[in-house]
This record gives structure tokens, sequence and C-alpha cells, in this order.
């Protein structure tokens, strides 16, 4: 893609080199990780260590190279004729033009992949059937897995007398918790009727009876050396087992069938030793835990007990005696105070002396208003004294009047000369008439 | 020891018992006795990590492949 766009985008001519780097990047970044499987042919190897070879099928062929440290880790003679699975990657020869393999592992393809098939046949169809689960990070295990007894007293292991496995889990064994009964059922873990052995002893210690757990395993060894643990009868005694079961097979990067079908899977023999017997001090720490916590229990409930009496008794029963009595105390001294009821006849006198100052005082307010009205009425009458014109006329001077019409005379042009006016004095009247007027 | 209690049993017993016990749930004489009960499961299994009762066995079988009874292992000298 990368070619073609370069092409029409620049319209230029590639060299020949240039169109085979672009091939090898092409290819190389597509397959640098391939695993294939065919016929090998023309195989040679070379004088220089170096293998070559071509792989085909029924319609096709491709060349392939497996450089000397590589073909050195052949765990076979390669042939021609030979079905093979190889790995690598693809690359290209710029020089020629040509792309092969580059296989750096190199296997007989009804070996390994044969079996690796089966396996993964046997665990589908058990998936299938619901014996195993798949998680979701991929792996699997059993469906619906027990909890393994955290202090196991007889535990039954189911392996060969005398492998490797054996030895390390007695080691374990013995190094730890001593109340334990251990038994050994010895079984061929590798080779013809191997399965079937291990099988069968998966259900005859479960009939046996008495087991807290089982552990069924072997030591590590090769594909081919585990495949016991690999086989359906295998497989089906365990899930069937009513004994919860650990499975222990090879090492930490070997999974088997057994294991996703055991409720327990150790990595490694030493790893189940170790899970179902614990250590003697770590027993002996939980026991010490569980001695402190109860005997803390105990002195924390007395103490509560303890302070709820002593509150009772001195603080709390007391203090709600004296509570109740204060409030009934204080219920009689109030009804005491209560002159209604404890002196009436004092109540009514009193009650009549304050009727008689409420009269008093209205008496005297009345007098008090009476007063002011009597002082009110003396200032009116001075000043209707002052009105009086006689006390003017007292003062020397006189009053004109119309002696026809009786009217004051308050201007010289309302006579005219032969008018007769009347003088009023202080003391006497006297008739004039007008002379002159200005 | 007349009641054969298993170790992990007398121990799961045993954490129930501090539990109820530091919850204060119980009554002072309930508590009490739960409190004896504790200390005579805790000597139990006290007496049980100490006992070495370790046994390695071997189930014998017979012609069929039915297991007859155990019998010691002897550790083999080499694998």
């Amino acid at each position: 893609m990368l070619l073609l766009t370069h092409m029409t985008e620049i319209q230029k001519a590639l060299t020949v080199t240039e169109l085979n780097r672009g091939i090898k990047d092409v290819l190389t970044d597509e397959f640098d990780d391939i695993k294939v499987g065919g016929e090998l042919s023309n195989f040679l190897l070379h004088s220089s260590g170096h293998l070559y070879a071509s792989l085909k099928d029924e319609n096709s062929v491709i060349k392939l190279v497996m450089f000397k440290g590589a073909n050195l880790k052949l765990k076979f003679k390669p042939a021609n004729g030979m079905n093979v699975v190889v790995h690598g990657r693809v690359d290209v020869y710029e020089k020629s033009g040509q792309y092969q393999i580059i296989a750096d592992y190199m296997e007989e393809a009804d070996g390994r992949g044969i079996l690796q098939k089966k396996f993964e046949e046997l665990r589908d169809k058990l998936v299938a059937e619901g014996l195993i689960a798949k998680q979701s990070n991929g792996t699997h295990r059993k469906a619906n897995p027990r909890p393994i007894p955290s202090y196991p007293e007889k535990i039954g292991i189911i392996t060969s007398p005398t492998g490797a496995a054996i030895q390390d889990m007695l080691n374990i064994i013995s190094r730890r918790f001593s109340n334990v009964t251990v038994v050994l059922d010895p079984v061929k873990v590798q080779g013809e009727g191997a399965a079937e052995e291990i099988a069968d002893a998966v259900a005859r210690l479960n009939s046996f009876g008495g087991f807290d757990v089982l552990i069924v395993g072997r030591g590590g060894g090769s594909i081919e050396d585990l495949w016991a643990f690999n086989e359906e009868p295998v497989a089906r005694a365990i899930y069937a087992s009513k004994v919860p079961v650990i499975s222990a097979v090879g090492h930490e990067i070997d999974f088997t069938i057994a294991d996703f079908v055991a409720d327990l899977r150790a990595p490694t023999p030493s790893a189940a030793a170790e899970l179902v017997v614990k250590d003697k001090n770590d027993i002996a720490a939980v026991l010490e835990g569980n001695w402190a916590r109860l005997n803390q229990a105990l002195s924390g409930m007395t103490e509560k007990y303890r302070e709820r009496l002593s509150w009772l008794g001195k603080t709390g029963l007391a203090a709600a005696l004296k509570k109740t009595v204060e409030v009934y105390k204080e219920r009689i001294s109030s009804l005491r105070k209560n002159r209604v009821l404890s002196r009436p006849a004092e109540l009514i006198d009193e009650l009549r002396q304050e009727l008689d100052d409420l009269e008093q005082r209205e008496e005297k307010a009345y007098r008090h208003f009476m007063e002011l009205k009597r002082r009110e009425l003396i200032l009116a009458a001075s000043r209707l004294e002052g009105l009086n014109p006689l006390k003017i006329l007292e003062r020397g001077y006189s009053v004109t009047l119309n002696k026809l019409s009786g009217v004051i005379i308050k201007n010289a042009e309302d006579l005219k000369k032969g008018d007769t006016v009347e003088l009023r004095f202080a003391k006497g009247i006297a008739v004039a008439e007008i002379t002159e007027t200005k | 020891m007349p009641e054969e209690i298993k170790f992990e049993d007398a121990l799961k017993k045993l954490e129930k018992i501090v539990e109820t016990l530091e919850s204060g749930d119980v009554g002072l004489d309930e508590s009490l006795k739960r409190y004896e009960e504790g200390v005579k499961l805790l000597r139990l299994c006290t007496v049980k990590l100490e006992e070495a009762e370790k046994k390695i066995e071997v189930l014998t079988k017979d012609k069929n492949g039915k297991a007859t009874g155990t019998k010691e292992f002897n550790k083999p000298d080499s694998k």
C-alpha cells in the first residue's frame, strides 16, 4: 500500500533495489512472528552448519533457512518428507529478490503439535460440559471450586513413591505443623496406564474416606512426561472427587487439564505442601492472637458492666432520684406560695385595700381636675375683665356714639356739623353737638 | 478426649466466639460462658499443635486396586 501510494503520488520509476527493499519492509513487518506447518523437502545441512530446505504442502512451496545457532537445539533429525511445524519470520533476500522463512524453531508436527491440539480439544470439551470455566482473563479453572480446608489433618497424596514430588512434599510437611497424617497412594505418573492409575487412586481415596484434602501431582518434565494429567479419565476423576483436590503438576509454567478441574492449582508439589500444611509458628501466632482477643473482649465487657453498675450506684440512680425529689419539692413550694390556697383572707384584705387605694386615687384626680378648671375659670374671668370697656373708660377714655343710631363713632368722617353725639364716660353720659369735623 | 473435634473446626468455633464477644451483643452471663468455651477450644488447639503425631503412611491395596489399609511409609533413599 505504502509503495503504491508512493508510486502514484510521485509518478517516478523505482529502482529494483528500492522495490525489493519496499517488499522486504512489507513482508518482514507483516510476517515477523509466524508458525507454519508443512512437509520438508530439498533438505540440506550445509557444512557451514546452516540448514536449508523447502517447506511444502499439496499446492505451494516456500524456502526455509535455519541458521546454525537455532538448528543445534533441534530435538529430532529432520529429513525429507517429514511433517514439521516451524516458528520464525519471513525475510527477503534483496540480491535475488527471493523471500524465505528464517526459522528459529522446528518440531515434528505429529509430536507436540498434536498433543497441544488434544489438550485444547479436551479443555474445550470440558468447558462445554461446564466442568471448566473460562475466566475473564482468558485462563481456565474449575467451574465451582471448593475451598481448601486451612488446617487439614488427613492428607491424601497421589503421586509416584519414588519421584521428586513426594520427596519435596514430605520435606516441607516434616518441617511444619506436626498434627497431620499423610497417606500416599503410590501411582505411576507417566507412561502407559498412568492416567488410569491416577484416576483410580482419586476414586479409591474418596471411598477409603477420612481425607480432608487430596494432592494429585508429580514433578517437572516434558509435555509427554506430564501427559497423563491431560487425559480425560484423570480430569473426570478429579472433578468427581468429593474431597477437595489440589493439583500439583510439574513447574509453575506447566498447565494441565488436571489444573483446570482441581479445586486449587498449586504451581509445584512443594507449593501444594506449603498450602495445606501450615507453619507451626504461624498457627501458634493465630492461636495467640485469638487468646489476646478473647481476653480483651471479656475484660472489655466486664469493664463495661462495672462502669454501668457504678454509674447506677453513684451517679445514675442517685442523681435520677435527687432530680425527681427536686422537681416535687419545687412543685410543692410553688403550691405553698400560692396564697389563694394558703391565706385566702389576707388576699381579700389586700384586694380590698387596693380597691380603697384606687378610690382614693380617683378622688384625688378628680379634685386636681376641678382645681385646674377653677384656675382656668379665674384666668378667663380676668381676661373678660380686661375686655370690659368700662375699665378703659376708668382710665380717662370715653366713647362717642351717634345719638340717633347708637353706633360707636370710630371715624370723624362719620360725623358732620350739627350731629348730636352721646359721650359716655366712666361715670355719666354727656350729649354734645358737632360744630366742626376735620 | 471424648469429643474428637478437628483442629480446623475448633479454630473456626473459637474465632466465632471471639467475634461474638467482641461485638458485645451477648449478656454478661452468656459472655462468661462463651469465654470459658473459648478457653477450652484454645487449649484444645494448642494441645493439637504440640502433639507430635505426624504420620506418613502409604496405602495398601489388593490385587483389584481396592484399598486395604495403610502402613508406615519408608522414604526411599533415592528418587
